[in-house]
């Protein structure tokens, strides 16, 4: 496979998945500022912080209100990260590649773009936003869904399962970072229903509630660190995505699942041995955010190994 | 039921104005021609609202399926579709034999007339065009004098454009011997049409297209058949930003090869590998889409970053096939193409099948005195040009824009022909709540590999603004699509 089209595919996968996290997070702020909005406890800040661009937000807006962070999350082309640039980006790579994926795929996707781009230039989301939001995730879905019913597993197709598990990983800790900070520092409402729904919220921002309440009942916030990093089974774990983006890649260079053949198979290994062998205890005793940040910083390296081992064009010619 | 209406009806057909041209669907006295009668008789039985609806779930569909071109220099939305008229243009298959007869003529001529050029150039000697003409074409590439391009092709896909005269007899304006775009569109619209108007084609016979991308792999399979087993084929493309970007990608995928960009190629040892995710991979045909000027660094433009260095080294030494090979567009400069008659006549010692427009050659000093003094009547147009630029419709000019042309012919005579201004024919086209004539032309594609293949229609494109002869789609023309209709119903 072409080096430029596996880089596409594995590119095309990221930002969908990102699209959709990040409208996953705004439908589940969306639904608790309803819930808190007699307790006058409206947040919209950390959903910027958890995509990771304080910074630029304040470049561009002077107050995280809602209708700001609305606006610089899902539409703002100055912000690399906001759901209408995230879908360019898959779709420009889609279109770079659309002899290799299925029609069903491109179509979805121009399609998935064309809807939020036509929306944006509609003068935003209004009245139905939940729905907005909830359509986005669908569709974000549907992709996946299409990818997996439509697209040889082959390997183009495990370049995108890497870079769908790679962007999955890094978003699910993100979520645990903000949260644990925002949650932290309430003891006050420590057993409340208040500190209830903000766990709640917590888990559906990973999809991850219904999947929770089977596996532990009551909430508990060893548990949820438990299932959203160490859970094996549930799909958006941190340890699950990582062991799924392993598999792909072993699946592309048929090297041995248990060793490793390049630099990006062992930095992954590696990654996935220290989670699989420490505890929700330990994480919480050592720090969380030291955790996660730790945990962000050896994900984006196994990316840039992929990225050195398969996408840059070496050889050059004599 | 809804009651409808007579104004609500096409059959207000009968305000259709055929005017003083050859009309694709009507005869002068508002009927229908024969190969026409059931298209005629099914849309006569809807409404226009009908028509206008499914005119536009066409057009939603290709902007749903992303059936776009790019506009150079549009910032906003760089993608658009060429908007599409559903009405069928209709030929019948007696027409269509002779047209074939026709293309195939043409074009087994003017490979020979390239590989003359470029080879032992008896042409020349024997004086049947003159030297200088072929000399002094800005396409023409001395690097490529001596080539031995595989199985003694070099232009494997042709585009002609096709006009018909007020008479309704066909003339080729133009033969497109380099990269000739829009088969994609012949395919896409065929998909379309058979989404809009399922139950004609069952009615008509319809001749199919679907096997074009079939015909296009064998065809450059064959170039390589002696050099490996099982040749690896793929399309060049300049990338995303090409305006024909839909189509490098359509074909690629049709045919499931590879579309690669020139940075995805590099030559060693004379050969072309593709850089993958394994490393290096042999590549033995490439279908370029990227102009001689642009497709190899170290020959052509020194400062082309879309290209591959080192390709025409490998194409030389017989490791990889190009279609079309390097050089064709020889005989696609507009002031060759005045000379194609003799051309047939020369290689073939035959009479040409399918007539030029009568064309002037401006280095001719009296064909040039005659252009000169009567350019408000002629069409003139740059040798090397296309998508319409650069011309003058003398008939619709302003004596500053006469002016400035006649400025531009005496600086450089070589480089201009003029041709009278053909009355284009016409076909009904969908606008608003009634039936139009615009103005029309046909490309019809030829693919000459082992035999010579003619796709069965070809790209009907359509002048969409009222009057206007232009059917670029690069100038706002739309596209209809063609049915050779195999036997009257």
């Amino acid at each position: 496979m072409l080096s430029r089209v596996a880089e596409s595919i594995y590119w095309m996968s990221r930002y969908v998945e990102r699209a959709e996290n990040v409208a996953r997070f705004i439908a589940v702020n969306l639904n608790l500022s309803m819930d808190l909005a007699s307790e006058g406890h409206q947040q919209w800040l950390p959903l910027v912080t958890t995509t990771g661009d304080d910074k630029l937000f304040y470049e561009l807006y002077d107050a995280p209100t809602k209708r700001n962070v609305l606006e610089f999350l899902t539409f703002d082309r100055n912000n690399p990260n906001s759901i209408l640039s995230a879908l360019i980006n898959a779709r420009e790579n889609a279109r770079s590649i659309r002899e290799v994926i299925s029609a069903e795929m491109w179509e979805h996707l121009n399609n998935f773009y064309l809807m939020v781009k036509d929306v944006g230039r509609a003068g935003g989301v209004s009245e139905e936003q939940l729905v907005f939001y909830e359509q986005i995730r669908a569709s974000g879905q549907h992709f996946i869904g299409i990818t997996d019913a439509t697209m040889t597993h082959g390997e183009g197709w495990h370049f995108g399962q890497c870079g769908r598990f790679m962007e999955r990983a890094d978003k699910t800790s993100r979520i645990l970072d903000v949260k644990y900070y925002i949650l932290l520092p309430s003891p006050q409402h420590v057993g409340t229903p208040f500190d209830e729904l903000q766990w709640s919220a917590l888990l559906r921002s990973a999809s991850a509630f219904e999947m929770y309440r089977q596996r532990y009942g009551r909430i508990n916030p060893a548990n949820i660190v438990n299932f959203l990093v160490l859970d094996k089974e549930f799909p958006r774990a941190i340890l699950h995505c990582l062991s799924r983006a392993n598999d792909s890649l072993h699946a592309i260079t048929g090297s041995d699942p248990e060793g490793f053949s390049n630099l990006p198979e062992q930095r992954l290994g590696q990654l996935r041995a220290s989670l699989a062998f420490t505890s929700a205890e330990d994480i919480v005793n050592r720090g969380m955010h030291e955790f996660v940040d730790d945990m962000q910083r050896r994900v984006n390296a196994v990316g840039g190994a992929l990225s050195n081992t398969f996408f840059t064009r070496h050889a050059e010619a004599a | 039921m809804q009651q409808q209406t007579s104004m609500e009806r096409v059959n207000g057909v009968s305000e259709y104005d055929v005017g003083d041209f050859y009309d694709e669907m009507f005869a002068h006295d508002a009927s229908p021609r024969d190969n026409c009668n059931l298209l005629y008789k099914r849309v006569i039985g809807l409404t226009t609202l009908d028509l206008h609806r499914r005119k536009m779930a066409a057009e939603r569909s290709m902007v749903r399926l992303g059936i776009t071109f790019n506009v150079y220099g549009d910032e906003e939305g760089t993608e658009r579709i060429i908007p599409f008229d559903i009405l069928p243009r209709i030929i019948d298959a007696d027409e269509w034999k002779w047209v074939t007869d026709g293309l195939k003529q043409r074009i087994v001529a003017l490979n020979m007339f390239i590989d003359d050029v470029y080879g032992d150039q008896k042409i020349l000697k024997d004086k049947a065009i003159p030297e200088h003409v072929v000399r002094s074409a800005s396409s023409f590439r001395p690097q490529c004098v001596g080539l031995k391009p595989p199985k003694g092709v070099w232009c494997h896909i042709t585009g002609t454009d096709l006009v018909r005269d007020q008479d309704g007899k066909f003339y080729v304006l133009e033969d497109n011997l380099r990269c000739p775009s829009g088969v994609s569109y012949v395919l896409q619209n065929r998909q379309l049409m058979k989404q809009a108007f399922p139950d004609l084609f069952e009615s008509l016979s319809v001749r199919p297209v679907d096997d074009y991308c079939g015909q296009l792999l064998d065809a450059l399979n064959y170039l390589a058949e002696d050099r490996a087993e099982t040749p690896t084929v793929g399309v060049l493309t300049p990338g995303v930003y090409n305006s024909a970007y839909f189509e490098h990608s359509f074909l690629a995928q049709q045919m499931g090869v590879d579309l690669v960009e020139g940075r995805d190629l590099v030559v060693q040892d004379k050969k072309v590998y593709m850089r993958t995710t394994k490393g290096l991979s042999k590549i033995d045909v490439l279908y370029r889409r990227i102009d001689d000027d642009f497709i190899d660094p170290r020959v052509f433009r020194e400062d082309s970053l879309l290209g591959v260095p080192g390709l025409i080294e490998a194409y030389q030494a017989g490791n990889i096939a190009l279609a079309n090979a390097p050089g064709t567009g020889i005989a696609d400069d507009k002031v060759i193409y005045a000379y194609v008659p003799q051309i047939i006549k020369y290689y073939l010692g035959e009479d040409p099948i399918l007539p030029n427009v009568p064309t002037y050659v401006c280095w001719d000093d009296k064909q040039r005195d005659h252009v000169l003094n009567n350019l408000h009547n002629f069409v003139v147009k740059p040798a090397n040009e296309s998508g319409g630029y650069g011309m003058l419709i003398g008939p619709r000019s302003t004596r500053e824009e006469q002016a400035k042309f006649a400025d531009l012919i005496k600086a450089n005579p070589r480089n201009y022909i003029a041709q009278p201004t053909l009355s284009l024919s016409r076909a009904p086209v969908i606008i608003e709540d009634r039936l139009e004539g615009r103005h029309v032309d046909l490309r019809p594609f030829i693919i000459y590999g082992r035999d010579v293949f003619v796709l069965p229609g070809g790209l009907t494109r359509v002048a969409l603004k009222k009057g206007s002869l232009v059917v670029n789609s690069s100038q706002g023309g739309g596209s209809k699509d063609t049915w050779v209709v195999e036997e009257l119903p």
